[in-house]
């Protein structure tokens, strides 16, 4: 199962459907919601609104409102009532309108939902999934537009996932609804409307602690995840036209776990890496990234690993601040030539 | 299990339960004669249950200051009587959760002591199998899902367990206890807010000793009488004088009984003192006098069912025999405890992911930050 979910596309064997990323996660949604009846969604808007993002769209008229939960605006709250229901067995789908506002439930997750494993010696477990879409490009402004993937990755107890493609938005939520431990799944607002072939079987998923070589290269490799893989890959393939230069692009599909052998076995090969996230990159994932890069692929590098991340500053508003600000194809491509020298 | 629904609205049902504008009854508080006491709550059985947490508490101390217990270690001396009425009130599959100053509600829900001192200790065999420490007891198959250290952190989850049970179908509740210092807090709202709105099983037992550390309940709450504050949420609400033991086991066990049979919340203050300061690093002096504390102590939960029990015709010798066997219990979870081993360093990260998480993790290891390998990935990582 896994093993063909890895197989490179254009070689699966399996039947598959175009669709985007939005309707990728409905389509998880749907089939865990149809296949286990502990399964249940639960957040802002998420009945009888359809989902601020719509991706629950349908699932309240599909299944009822005890399985699809409207709650008041109240993430600690909810966020916590997960963290108890998932205690008793159950399996909560808890969706925050937008990452920047799990920073409310900052104590549910890092401090309750965290720790149930280790701190009661093994005897509770705490089978939540927080689904939330991160991430900036949409003028949301400095509140709205935040990417803080390493705040939760960073905690163990935790598992992090950030699918960047139909494909795998549809087989890691399945992967986190199953799993017995907390795990946040980082959509993005930009991802949704991403098209992919995503598997049509529902036991098809995707592992968590897997990631894949995106794009193939022998120059240099590009490590991101989310969003990033896709201005990472647009860059190599014009790279590729522009300059001959052939980029290799490992998406890390799981923070935490991280795949760091996938990541080590690329730059081991290329010799060069560029770590490039949506968020900030001081104690970000590229720094994690460029620490157990340097020991493990010492003799191979090089050149010193870079990170490229949102500039550091509260996101402005004014779309050409804003554009500048990210971690646009422009940048990636001027980091890649630069540490080629092939460019100033 | 049969599955129920539990998203049905039925905010005129809350409505016509309870109507909030009413003051709720307050039993017994400020030690007015206790309103609706259950007569003969004084039982042998339940005076003893009593003097063994406070014998186990008085033995925490003394231990702490041996060293053999680290941490915080948080003493509910002069609790004993509302403690034991919340846990007896519970049935066997209803749930309890509690904040850190836990040891009292543990014993009273009948974790074994040597569970409770080996977990104080730090020990392979303690409830926690050492992982927890004061402030994190539990004992799954008692239904007593943790002792939570966060100030109001354990509401949101009462009210999620709570959701669990009506999900399941379940007929039981869940007790939620919390310190009075736990009702300033956001999640107090957000948590009571669900509980009402969804209408759930479960009661806040706002356990209010006077003081949320060092600042008294006056200096920390606009509105100092805690149960009038379920209005807002249209939730009931109630205060009972918490060293009153048979009005408190009333209390509790109608409130509970409600809870179960008509899926309706509540907030039930239970008035008490702690004799002891914060934790056992803080003396209790600077913020309240040894007269107040003198004057509390006369009004002790334990000496009062003593009394009961006298004039109900029991003898000295047979409460004093009830004494002897509390303090052989904490003796013997003492030298339990003591005996214990210590747990396996290489189990380390044991319990802290499900089975099968070790193959998640397994692709982690290259340039991991030093002895990671040896202590976490080899320590029960996954397993």
């Amino acid at each position: 199962m896994t093993m063909l979910a890895d197989a490179p596309a254009g070689r699966t064997p399996i039947e598959t459907a175009s669709m985007t990323y939005r309707e990728a996660l409905r389509m998880a949604l749907r089939e865990e919601l149809a296949a286990d009846e502990r399964v249940f969604i639960m957040g802002e808007e998420v009945g009888v609104f359809d989902g601020a993002y719509k991706v629950t769209a349908g699932l309240l008229a599909e299944f009822g409102a005890d399985r699809v939960r409207d709650t008041p605006i109240s993430e600690e709250g909810f966020v916590g009532a997960g963290v108890g229901a998932a205690m008793l067995g159950e399996r909560p789908v808890v969706e925050i309108m937008t990452l920047n506002f799990l920073l409310v439930a900052m104590d549910q997750v890092v401090n309750h939902a965290a720790k149930i494993g280790a701190m009661f010696g093994g005897q509770l477990r705490c089978p939540l999934v927080i689904r939330t879409p991160n991430g900036a490009g949409n003028q949301l402004t400095a509140q709205h537009s935040q990417s803080f993937d390493q705040y939760f990755a960073h905690v163990p107890g935790m598992k992090v996932v950030a699918p960047a493609s139909a494909t795998d938005a549809k087989g890691l939520l399945k992967s986190a609804i199953r799993d017995d431990d907390p795990v946040l799944v980082l959509e993005n607002l930009r991802l949704y409307t991403e098209k992919g072939d995503v598997p049509l079987d529902p036991s098809h998923t995707t592992p968590i602690g897997l990631a894949h070589v995106a794009r193939e290269g022998s120059d240099l490799t590009i490590v991101s995840h989310s969003y990033a893989t896709v201005r990472a890959r647009q860059v190599a393939e014009r790279l590729s036209a522009e300059h001959g230069v052939e980029v290799e692009v490992v998406d890390l599909r799981s923070l935490r776990p991280l795949d760091v052998e996938t990541v080590a076995a690329s730059v081991s090969k290329t010799g060069r890496a560029l770590c490039v996230e949506e968020g900030w990159a001081t104690y970000g994932v590229g720094a994690e990234l460029a620490a157990r890069i340097q020991h493990a692929c010492f003799d191979d590098l090089d050149a010193p690993v870079e990170r490229l991340g949102m500039a550091e500053v509260p996101l402005p508003y004014a779309k050409n601040l804003e554009t500048a600000a990210l971690p646009n194809a422009g940048r990636i491509e001027r980091a890649v030539l630069r540490m080629l020298g092939l460019a100033r | 299990m049969p599955r129920s629904d539990s998203a049905a609205p039925t905010a005129d049902r809350r409505a016509l339960a309870d109507s909030s504008d009413e003051p709720g009854p307050v039993a017994g508080a400020g030690g007015a004669p206790a309103k609706g006491a259950a007569g003969g709550a004084a039982t042998i059985e339940r005076y003893e249950r009593m003097v063994l947490i406070r014998e186990l508490e008085t033995e925490s101390e003394r231990q702490y200051k041996a060293a053999r217990i680290g941490g915080y270690c948080h003493l509910s001396s002069g609790q004993e009587a509302i403690t034991v009425a919340a846990a007896e009130a519970l049935r066997s599959d209803d749930l309890l959760v509690t904040g850190y100053r836990s040891h009292g509600f543990a014993l009273a829900r009948g974790v074994p002591p040597e569970a409770v001192m080996a977990e104080l200790f730090g020990r392979r065999s303690g409830c926690a199998r050492g992982r927890g420490g004061s402030m994190h007891l539990l004992d799954v198959e008692r239904g007593y899902y943790g002792g939570w250290g966060i100030v109001a952190g354990q509401l949101p989850i009462a009210t999620g367990l709570a959701l669990g049970l009506v999900r399941q179908g379940r007929p039981d509740a869940v007790l939620c206890e919390l310190g009075d210092g736990a009702v300033n807090m956001g999640a107090w709202h957000e948590a009571l807010n669900l509980a009402a709105l969804w209408d759930l099983p479960v009661v806040f037992l706002v356990i209010n000793n006077g003081y949320g550390m060092g600042t008294s309940v006056e200096r920390a709450s606009a509105e100092p009488e805690l149960w009038r504050r379920a209005s807002a949420f249209r939730m009931h609400g109630e205060r009972v004088d918490g060293d009153e033991l048979g009005a408190s086991l009333e209390a509790c066990e109608r409130l509970l009984e409600r809870a179960r049979s008509e899926r309706l919340p509540a907030v039930l203050e239970a008035v008490t003192y702690r004799y002891r300061g914060h934790s056992v690093a803080d003396a209790g002096l600077a913020y309240r006098t040894k007269d107040e504390v003198a004057t509390r102590r006369e009004r002790d939960p334990i000496a009062r069912v003593r009394r009961e029990l006298l004039a109900g015709g029991l003898a000295e010798a047979q409460l004093d025999a009830a004494d002897e066997r509390a303090r052989a219990v904490v003796e013997a979870a003492c030298a339990f405890a003591e005996a214990d081993p210590e747990p396996d360093v290489t189990e380390l990260a044991a319990g802290m992911h499900a089975p099968g998480s070790a193959q998640q993790f397994a692709r982690m290891l290259p340039g991991s930050p030093l002895d990671e390998r040896e202590l976490v990935f080899a320590g029960g990582l996954g397993s």
